[in-house]
């Protein structure tokens, strides 16, 4: 098994899927893309391999938030946007706790933007599962920070006329050191993603590309549908060339201070060529481009784009009060109450 | 040099004000100046009163600061109303405060600061020190600029460090008008400049000249004499609200052995609770600065999911913003301390200066039915008890408490009686044990209807909370209405059965009688004050002053009743009265408001107090 935070106590027995079920009815609609999330969040819990009281879920409001109410873990089920901040919250008093973070493009990209990249730029130790079905569902179809530009809602009967963020884009905005996407048709590469996240010390946010059945069907099948993934979606791997295509034909290079597309066996072009991918880069320079780039000139990147190393808040935090207990002359409460002037009467 | 025996003026009390440009060092002097009375035995309270600009334009009237004194050989309850001795650096500040001054007032000015522009942009037309109209004050007239550069020459100092050290000439002249010692100032002076030695020298050179001058001029005729004040025996220091409130918060913490979180915004006047907490990491605080208001209190929501003494602390707006969470901390149930250091409004408002209206946004502005505690501290040095008590309250009771202090208290400074933390009163929050078979996240005490406290991390105790309603007891999501009947019911008898675990409400004064004078939070110092003034007159008036606000105290209705008059003071426009009379449909309860974001003047209060009592 892969080095996971030793922070957090380990179980003493394997769990199982079993142990993280919830005894409460999933309310969520038939065919919705978070039943898939929940699977792979079920069957990635045992595999990390902590207590399983050591698991502590945080949401905000949305279908996506709902979420803690069907892992049977510890949890909170929050405010909107405020999911971030609270999560922060729980990890700084206990950063002994796996904290995770179920939430959505409307809750953490409008109204808890504030909140979302803050916690991305104090590298909190939170792994956040972020379900990008570009509209609002549980209002019921009104669009969202993701929904593409011109896209007819409930509350764009013309079209959108905003630009929507690109999540990867934002998160390396925000100085993120973890970034991973994921489609919610593959549950394998979401758990594995999962897991990277869960082993990453820091803000991991994993988007899922999360289907809407009822408000925004399909908003994900132009590239992540069967019929065109060989040709949208590339699929990045620590250590392997960039390449995708049915047959891994093509692949991308760095050309000038863009990336390009190009065809193995044209014009001179070899695997050698073609991009490595390094998701340890701390220079989030490739990381960028490669969270920006998308159909129709380019396909979309799937897998872990970012996981660099850096220090994290909560465990900066844990220092300072180390170095304090270790150097203050105040240790308790008496001490510090009759610390520098005082006088007898 | 021989020293003449000065006559002595023995004084009860006696008020300080040291106003100057807001570069002009009055926070440091008044500080030098209040922390000798202290050694002296006096008892004494301090406000600095500042701009809200950090440097506004030099010679302004926005940019005057000051720092006032109150000492006495007597308790002293208030800052002060009327000073009797101002030290007025520039024009702009004399003009600014020169309405505070007593008749017949000392007021020591710096001449050289007197000069045409600087009168001019105070908005003097003529010189005031010239014009005659201070004929009724006792002006002391001295070049403190001249004399401080005149004193430094011999060691070489640049001409601004040695006009920056002009507030110790003025200070060395206060110390002779007040006979006060200058060897504990030397001695501070040694320890706060350890790292730039030539300080010290300056300072001490330019302290010594300033009383040296005042001696020589004959400053004043008499020495100004404040004796020691009788106070309980033990060990004292001087503290800020501020201070108390982070402290009681930390004494909290240790007291019922729950780390402390806080999690909060910078917000005027309530930012130093924020900083002196950053400080005592060695206690084991975490003290998170976040993004804004809201993320301060959801981050605090969450620490105390996980088992800390969690609390915000901040100033009106921020309490606009952390409405929608306090209900998420009502919804779950958990213990959240909301410190609400008030400040004038609405909206920005006066931020420097202080009221008492966000009691209305403390009691119900939330959506749906929200209730919490809401405790008010009424003294600076009492910060530190009600903030212990508002966190006591809160674990034990495992429901938000908001802790009302204002400005004044907050910057304001008092005299503390330092207490041992053994004897502090027992905090016992309802921890629920690992494993334990029979744990429901919404069963509770039967006592006191507050659930238990299960922390993340704790064996066989996984549950969810959250901000929909739950079912009773098992704590599901539920809409059932009954339930919801039933939760709202118990969410709000939890809370005002808080009345059975908090004193009686006091009363000084008797039981009965014409008048009652009620007031809550921070204008103890001024109603108490008026109101001991009215029994020297003779007359009989009592005074019942709240800090339990939600729930009120048990006796609370029946002190109403022995009453024929209740006139209820407050800084706002009538927010505890109109509670009040919601709670006790009284015709008798008549109101006295002030909203100038100013403390209540003594002598208003017993205006008002005497006409109630002539009026048949």
């Amino acid at each position: 098994m892969d080095f996971v935070n030793m922070t957090v106590e380990r179980s003493k027995v394997q769990l199982t899927k079993t142990d993280f079920e919830s005894d409460q009815m999933v309310k969520w609609c038939p065919g919705c893309g978070a039943h898939a999330i929940l699977a792979a969040v079920e069957r990635v819990f045992p595999k990390i391999g902590y207590r399983k009281e050591n698991f502590c879920i945080v949401s905000g409001i949305g279908c996506s938030s709902r979420f803690p109410y069907y892992v049977n873990t510890y949890g909170i089920h929050g405010i909107h946007g405020r999911a971030a901040a609270i999560s922060t919250g729980v990890k700084i008093a206990n950063p002994r706790l796996s904290v995770w973070m179920a939430t959505g493009d409307g809750d953490s990209l409008a109204i808890g933007g504030n909140h979302f990249i803050h916690i991305i730029r104090r590298n909190v130790d939170i792994n956040i599962l972020l379900f990008n079905n570009q509209i609002y569902g549980l209002t019921k179809g009104q669009y969202s920070p993701t929904t593409p530009m011109g896209k007819v809602t409930k509350t764009s009967p013309q079209g959108t006329i905003e630009h929507p963020f690109t999540v990867g884009e934002l998160v390396m905005g925000a100085q993120g050191t973890f970034f991973a996407r994921v489609p919610d048709n593959n549950i394998n590469m979401m758990t594995e993603a999962m897991f990277e996240a869960a082993k990453h010390d820091g803000t991991s946010i994993v988007e899922i590309m999360q289907n809407c059945i009822i408000f925004a069907d399909k908003a994900h099948n132009e590239v992540t549908g069967k019929e065109v993934k060989d040709e949208t979606m590339l699929v990045v791997k620590n250590g392997e060339p960039m390449v995708f295509g049915k047959n891994h034909e093509k692949g991308l290079v760095l050309r000038d201070t863009r990336l390009e597309v190009v065809e193995i066996g044209q014009n001179g072009i070899t695997i050698d060529d073609i991009l490595v991918h390094d998701q340890y880069s701390q220079d989030p320079g490739i990381h960028l481009m490669l969270a920006k780039i998308a159909p129709p000139n380019y396909p979309m990147v799937f897998g872990v784009i970012r996981s660099a190393m850096f220090p994290t808040y909560d465990d900066m935090v844990e220092e300072q009060i180390k170095y304090a207990k270790e150097t203050s002359k105040i240790r308790n409460v008496d001490d510090l109450l009759n610390s520098g002037d005082t006088w007898e009467i | 040099m021989t020293k003449k025996k000065r006559p002595v003026i023995e004084r009860e009390e006696v008020v300080v004000k040291f106003v100057g440009d807001s570069g002009d060092g009055m926070q440091l002097s008044g500080t030098m100046f209040s922390d000798v009375a202290a050694l002296v035995g006096n008892d004494l309270a301090t406000f600095p009163d500042f701009p809200a600009e950090i440097r506004a334009p030099q010679n302004t009237i926005a940019g005057v600061s000051g720092f006032q004194v109150h000492m006495g050989s007597s308790k002293i309850f208030t800052t002060g109303d009327m000073v009797d001795v101002l030290v007025a650096m520039n024009p702009a500040s004399l003009r600014a405060n020169l309405k505070w001054a007593k008749k017949g007032a000392t007021i020591l000015t710096d001449t050289d600061a007197f000069e045409e522009k600087a009168i001019e942009k105070a908005g003097y037309k003529k010189d005031p020190l010239k014009d005659g109209s201070l004929e009724s004050y006792n002006v002391i007239k001295a070049p403190i600029t001249t004399l401080t550069k005149e004193s430094l020459k011999d060691l070489n100092i640049d001409n601004k460090t040695a006009e920056r050290s002009k507030n110790m000439f003025a200070l060395g002249i206060l110390y002779y008008i007040f006979n006060r010692d200058l060897k504990p100032s030397f001695h501070y002076f040694e320890q706060k400049f350890k790292k730039k030695p030539e300080l010290i020298q300056i300072n001490k050179v330019v302290l010594q000249s300033g009383y040296n001058y005042a001696e020589t001029i004959e400053a004043l005729e008499s020495v100004i004499q404040v004796g020691p004040a009788k106070m309980e025996k033990g060990r004292y220091r001087n503290i800020t609200g501020n201070t108390g409130t982070a402290w009681g918060l930390l004494a909290a913490s240790e007291k019922s052995g729950r780390p402390l979180f806080l999690g909060s915004y910078p917000i005027t006047p309530a930012t130093e609770i924020l900083m002196e907490l950053a400080k005592h990491k060695s206690l084991g605080a975490k003290v998170f600065q976040a993004e804004d208001e809201i993320a301060g209190i959801c981050s605090a929501i969450g620490a105390s999911y996980a088992g800390s003494l969690a609390c915000t602390t901040t100033s009106g707006p921020g309490l606009s913003l952390k409405s929608e969470a306090i209900g998420l901390a009502v919804m779950t149930e958990l213990p959240l301390v909301i410190v609400d250091v008030q400040r004038g409004g609405p909206s920005t408002g006066l931020p420097t200066k202080s009221e008492q209206s966000d009691l209305y946004q403390a009691l119900f502005g939330r959506n749906g039915e929200c209730p919490v505690i809401v405790v008010a501290a009424s003294t600076s040095e009492n910060c530190f008890y009600y903030a212990y008590m508002a966190a006591k309250l809160a674990m034990e009771h495992m429901t938000p408490c908001i802790l009302l202090t204002d400005g004044y208290l907050g910057f304001g400074s008092t005299l503390f009686r330092i207490p041992k933390m053994a004897d502090m009163p027992p905090i016992n929050p309802p921890m629920a044990q690992a494993n334990d078979p029979e744990y429901k996240p919404y069963k509770r005490n039967p006592e006191n209807l507050a659930r238990q406290w299960a922390i993340p991390g704790t064996e066989g105790l996984r549950h969810r909370i959250g901000g929909l309603e739950k079912e009773n007891i098992m704590g599901t999501v539920s809409t059932d209405p009954m339930n919801h009947q039933i939760m709202t019911d118990l969410r709000a008898g939890k809370v005002e059965k808080v009345a059975e675990y908090i004193p009686e409400q006091e009363i000084d004064g008797d039981p009965t009688g014409d008048l009652l004078v009620v007031s809550w939070g921070g204008t103890y110092g001024a109603v108490h004050s008026a109101v001991e003034q009215m029994h020297k007159e003779g007359k009989r008036v009592s005074h019942a002053h709240f800090h339990y606000i939600m729930p009120l105290p048990k006796n609370t209705g029946d002190i109403l009743k022995g009453f024929k008059k209740i006139v209820v003071c407050e800084l706002n426009s009538g927010q505890f009265v109109n509670y009040l009379r919601m709670k006790f449909p009284m015709p008798n309860i008549t109101q006295f408001n002030k909203v100038q974001g100013l403390p209540f003047m003594i002598n208003e209060l017993t205006n008002k107090f005497n006409q109630l009592l002539e009026e048949k």
